[in-house]
C-alpha cells in the first residue's frame, strides 16, 4: 500500500496576545501511520492538537485532511463540532472527558449521534417508533460492541463510565472516538496515568487500530516507552517550534532533540553511566 | 460523609463524656440566648387601656434549655453509637433514603392509577378535584422544565415566560379569532417553541450562571410587556371570560346554546358544576402523560442522549461531531412548547388571566419542583409537585406558619436528600437488558 498523506499542516502559527505557542509549523502525517508529536512541557503539543480539533482558530495557517476519496478538508476554516461531524477528525483529550453518569454503552451511542439523528428522522419518525429506526439504533449497538470487545470493555458495558478505573476510562474514551469512524484519530497523551502492563496493552490497541482500521494517528506523548515502540513518524517541537522530524531512529540521534531534552551543556557534563540508562530509556 | 464518620468512630472504645456534655452545653447556650428574647418575654393587653404591657417567663425558657441540652445529648449519644456499631457506614437515614428506589415498587403506575380514581374516589368534592387539577398543571410544568434543566441541563429561571405565551395565545387567539381551546392548543405550544427559539437564538452560548441570569431577564421582559401593551394583552387588567373546553363541541353548561346540546343533556345526566371540574381535571391528566411518554420517548432517542451528553460534557460533544448549539435549541424549544400546553390550560381552567400569575415566583417553585424531585427523574417530579402544591393547602390551618412549614420541608428535603427525592439514574439503553446496572 502506497503511503499518502493524509493530514498537511502548513506554516500554522497560533498567538495567544503576545505569547506565540506556535510559531511557523509544518509537517504532514500519512494515512495508515502513527504520527507522535513530542517535546518537553510547554512545546505547544496540545495547542497543535486543538488547531486540529478546532477547538483554536489558528492566527495564520493552513490544516488540510485529505480523504481516501480525495475530498480535502480544510480544518483551520470549520466549526469544531464539523471538524468531527465531516472531516471525520476523532480525539481524547488529556484528561479525560467522559460522560460520567451515562453509562459506558451510552457514551459509545452519543458518539453515533449523527448517524443515529438521520435514522431518527430527526427525532420526529424515532418518536413514533419506526423499524428502520430500531434497525439503525440495533446496528450501533453492534458497532458499540466492536469497539468495546476491542478496549476489553464488554463486561462493563453497563456501568456508568465515572466509575470505571482509570485505565478503563483511558480505554473507553479511545473507543468513544471510535465510534464516530473518524479518518484520524488524535490522541493526547493516552498513556498518562497508565502502568507498565496498561501501557503496553495501549501499544497493542493503537497498533490494531492503525492495521485493521487502515486510518492515522496522531499521537502527543510522554512516555518515550510508546513512542518510540509504536510511532511511525516523530516531530519534536520546542517553544512552538518545529526542531526535528523522522522516523524514531533518526530523531532519537538528533542532536537537536538531546539539547532540548537536556540542555546543552548537560549531556557532556552527565557521568557515562547516566547517558547510558537515558539510552536505554530511549530517551537520548 | 466518610470523613465525618470515621473521626466519630473513632472513640469506638467508648463515649467521650466530657466532650458531649461540652457540646450540649453549647448548644443549650445558644438556645438560652435566642430563647431570652423570644420566649423570655410577651407582651399582654392591659385590661382598660390601650397600652401593651411586658411580662416575663423564665420558667418557659428554663424548660426548653433544658430540654435543648438533653435532646442534643441523646442525639450525639445515639449518633456514635449508632455510627461505631457499623464502622464506616452512613447514617441510619441515609441508608433507608438508599434503600428506596432498590425496592423496585411500581410506584409509577400505581401514581398514576390513583391519579385516574382521584374524581372517583371523591366524587362530588370540587375542592379536591381542583387540587389535583392544580398539582397536575405544575407535574406537566415539572416535566417540560425537566426538559430544558434535568436532562439538557440548561438553568432556567424564566421558564414562566413560556407558560405566560401560552396562556396569551389562547386568551387572544379566542378573543380575536374566535378560536376555540382544542384548536389553540397546538398553537399556544408552537407560539411558546417560537418563543424558545427566539430566546435560544443569542443567548445559548452562555452557560451555567450567566444563562440563568439571562433567562431570568427573559422572564421580567415577558411579564412587564404584558403588563404595559395594555392595547393588545389587556395590561394589568388581564383578559377575562375565556371560554371553557369543550367535550367533543359539547359545554359544560346548564342551557344549551341555539342548535346544541350539552354534556349533561347528551349523556341524560343532571346537571352539575362539578361535570365541568372532572372534565378539566382528565384534560390536565392527559396532557401531563402525554407530556410524560414524549419526554421518556426523547430520552432514548439520540437527541435525548445528547442532552445528557451535553449536560455532563460540552467539549466532548463537540468533539464527537453534535452540534451543541442545534441540540440545546431542540431542548428549549421543547420545554417551552410544554410550558405554552400547560400555560393555554391554565387559561381554559382559569377563565382570566392576568400578568399577576406569572410572576417570578412561579419559575422558582416550578424550579423547585424539579430540584427537589430530583434532576431527570419523571417520578421525583410528580412527588415534589404534589408535595409543593398539596402542604401549603394541608397547611392552611396553620394559618401563618404556613409558608413557614413549606420552607422547612424544602430544606429537609435537601438536607436528606441532596440529589432530590429520586435520583438515581436508568440507563436509556442497555447492552445486557435483565441484568442491574
Amino acid at each position: 500500500m502506497s503511503k499518502r498523506p493524509l493530514l498537511t499542516v502548513d506554516h500554522l502559527t497560533m498567538r495567544f496576545g503576545g505569547l506565540t505557542a506556535i510559531d511557523d509549523l509544518s509537517f504532514t502525517a500519512m494515512d495508515g501511520e502513527i504520527t507522535a508529536i513530542i517535546g518537553p512541557n510547554g512545546a505547544g503539543k496540545t495547542t497543535v492538537f486543538n488547531c486540529i480539533t478546532g477547538f483554536y482558530k489558528p492566527t495564520i495557517g493552513r490544516i488540510a485532511l485529505t480523504h481516501k476519496d480525495g475530498r480535502e478538508h480544510l480544518l483551520e476554516r470549520m466549526d469544531g463540532f464539523r471538524i468531527a461531524q465531516i472531516a471525520g477528525v476523532g480525539r481524547t483529550f488529556q484528561n479525560i472527558r467522559l460522560f460520567g453518569s451515562m453509562t459506558v454503552l451510552e457514551n459509545l451511542m452519543v458518539a453515533q449521534h449523527n448517524p443515529l439523528m438521520r435514522a431518527s428522522g430527526y427525532t420526529f419518525l424515532g418518536l413514533i417508533g419506526l423499524p428502520s429506526f430500531g434497525r439503525a439504533e440495533r446496528e450501533a449497538v453492534d458497532f458499540a460492541r466492536y469497539w468495546l470487545d476491542q478496549t476489553k470493555l464488554t463486561d462493563k458495558a453497563d456501568w456508568p463510565a465515572g466509575s470505571l478505573p482509570y485505565g478503563d476510562q483511558r480505554r473507553l474514551e479511545i473507543a468513544r472516538a471510535m465510534c464516530t469512524r473518524p479518518v484520524v484519530l488524535c490522541l493526547d497523551e493516552p498513556a498518562a496515568g497508565l502502568n507498565p502492563r496498561e501501557s503496553a496493552d495501549l501499544n497493542t490497541l493503537l497498533l490494531n487500530i492503525r492495521d485493521e482500521q487502515k486510518i492515522g494517528l496522531l499521537l502527543i506523548e510522554h512516555d518515550m516507552s510508546v513512542v518510540m515502540k509504536i510511532s511511525d513518524h516523530v516531530v519534536v517541537l520546542e517553544y512552538g517550534r518545529k526542531i526535528s522530524d523522522g522516523t524514531p531512529e533518526e530523531v532519537r540521534h538528533d542532536p537537536n532533540v538531546i539539547r532540548a531534552y537536556l540542555g546543552e551543556e548537560d549531556v557532556d557534563e552527565l557521568p557515562p553511566e547516566i547517558v547510558a540508562d537515558l539510552k536505554e530509556e530511549g530517551i537520548v | 460523609m466518610s470523613a465525618s464518620a470515621t473521626t466519630a468512630t473513632s472513640p469506638r472504645a467508648g463515649l467521650d463524656i466530657p466532650a458531649l456534655l461540652k457540646d450540649a452545653a453549647l448548644t443549650a447556650f445558644v438556645a438560652l440566648i435566642l430563647a431570652i428574647p423570644l420566649v423570655g418575654f410577651e407582651t399582654f393587653d392591659k385590661s382598660g387601656s390601650t397600652s401593651l404591657g411586658l411580662r416575663t417567663r423564665w420558667g418557659a425558657v428554663a424548660i426548653g434549655v433544658v430540654a435543648v441540652f438533653f435532646g442534643r445529648l441523646v442525639m450525639q449519644v445515639w449518633r456514635q453509637t449508632m455510627l461505631s456499631a457499623q464502622p464506616g457506614q452512613v447514617p441510619l437515614w441515609d441508608r433507608v433514603a438508599g434503600s428506596v428506589p432498590k425496592v423496585k415498587l411500581p410506584f409509577g403506575p400505581f401514581l398514576i392509577v390513583f391519579a385516574i380514581l382521584v374524581p372517583i374516589l371523591w366524587s362530588g368534592n370540587a375542592y379536591v378535584i381542583d387540587i389535583g387539577i392544580t398539582v397536575l398543571i405544575y407535574v406537566m410544568l415539572g416535566w417540560g422544565l425537566n426538559v430544558v434543566v434535568g436532562l439538557a441541563g440548561l438553568l432556567d429561571l424564566g421558564y414562566v415566560a413560556f407558560y405566560a405565551v401560552g396562556a396569551y395565545s389562547y386568551a387572544l387567539l379566542y378573543h380575536h379569532f374566535g378560536l376555540t381551546f382544542w384548536e389553540c392548543l397546538p398553537l399556544a405550544g408552537l407560539f411558546a417553541a417560537t418563543f424558545g427559539v427566539i430566546l435560544g437564538f443569542p443567548v445559548l452560548r452562555l452557560r451555567g450562571d450567566y444563562l440563568a441570569i439571562v433567562t431570568l431577564g427573559f422572564g421580567e421582559i415577558i411579564r412587564v410587556v404584558l403588563i404595559n401593551w395594555s392595547d393588545f394583552t389587556g395590561g394589568p387588567n388581564g383578559i377575562a371570560s375565556i371560554p371553557r373546553p369543550s367535550f367533543f363541541g359539547m359545554p359544560f353548561q346548564a342551557a344549551a346554546p341555539e342548535g346544541k346540546s350539552t354534556f349533561a343533556s347528551f349523556f341524560g345526566l343532571e346537571f352539575s358544576p362539578i361535570h365541568r371540574v372532572i372534565f378539566l381535571y382528565y384534560v390536565i391528566l392527559a396532557l401531563a402523560m402525554l407530556t410524560n411518554i414524549v419526554t421518556l420517548r426523547l430520552r432514548k432517542l439520540p437527541i435525548g442522549r445528547a442532552w445528557e451528553a451535553l449536560r455532563e460534557d460540552e467539549i466532548a460533544c463537540r468533539s464527537l461531531g453534535i452540534n451543541p448549539t442545534n441540540t440545546k435549541m431542540t431542548a428549549f424549544a421543547i420545554g417551552a412548547s410544554l410550558g405554552g400546553f400547560a400555560g393555554a390550560f391554565f387559561a381554559t381552567r382559569q377563565g382570566f388571566i392576568s400578568p399577576e400569575s406569572f410572576t417570578f415566583i412561579e419559575s422558582a417553585i416550578i424550579l423547585a419542583i424539579v430540584v427537589l424531585g430530583g434532576m431527570g427523574s419523571q417520578l421525583g417530579v410528580a412527588l415534589a409537585a404534589l408535595a409543593l402544591v398539596v402542604l401549603p393547602e394541608l397547611g392552611r390551618e396553620f394559618a401563618q406558619y404556613r409558608m413557614l412549614i413549606f420552607g422547612a420541608v424544602m430544606v429537609v428535603i435537601m438536607v436528606w436528600r441532596p440529589n432530590g427525592l429520586l435520583s438515581s439514574r436508568e440507563p436509556s439503553i442497555k447492552l445486557n437488558p435483565g441484568k442491574g446496572g
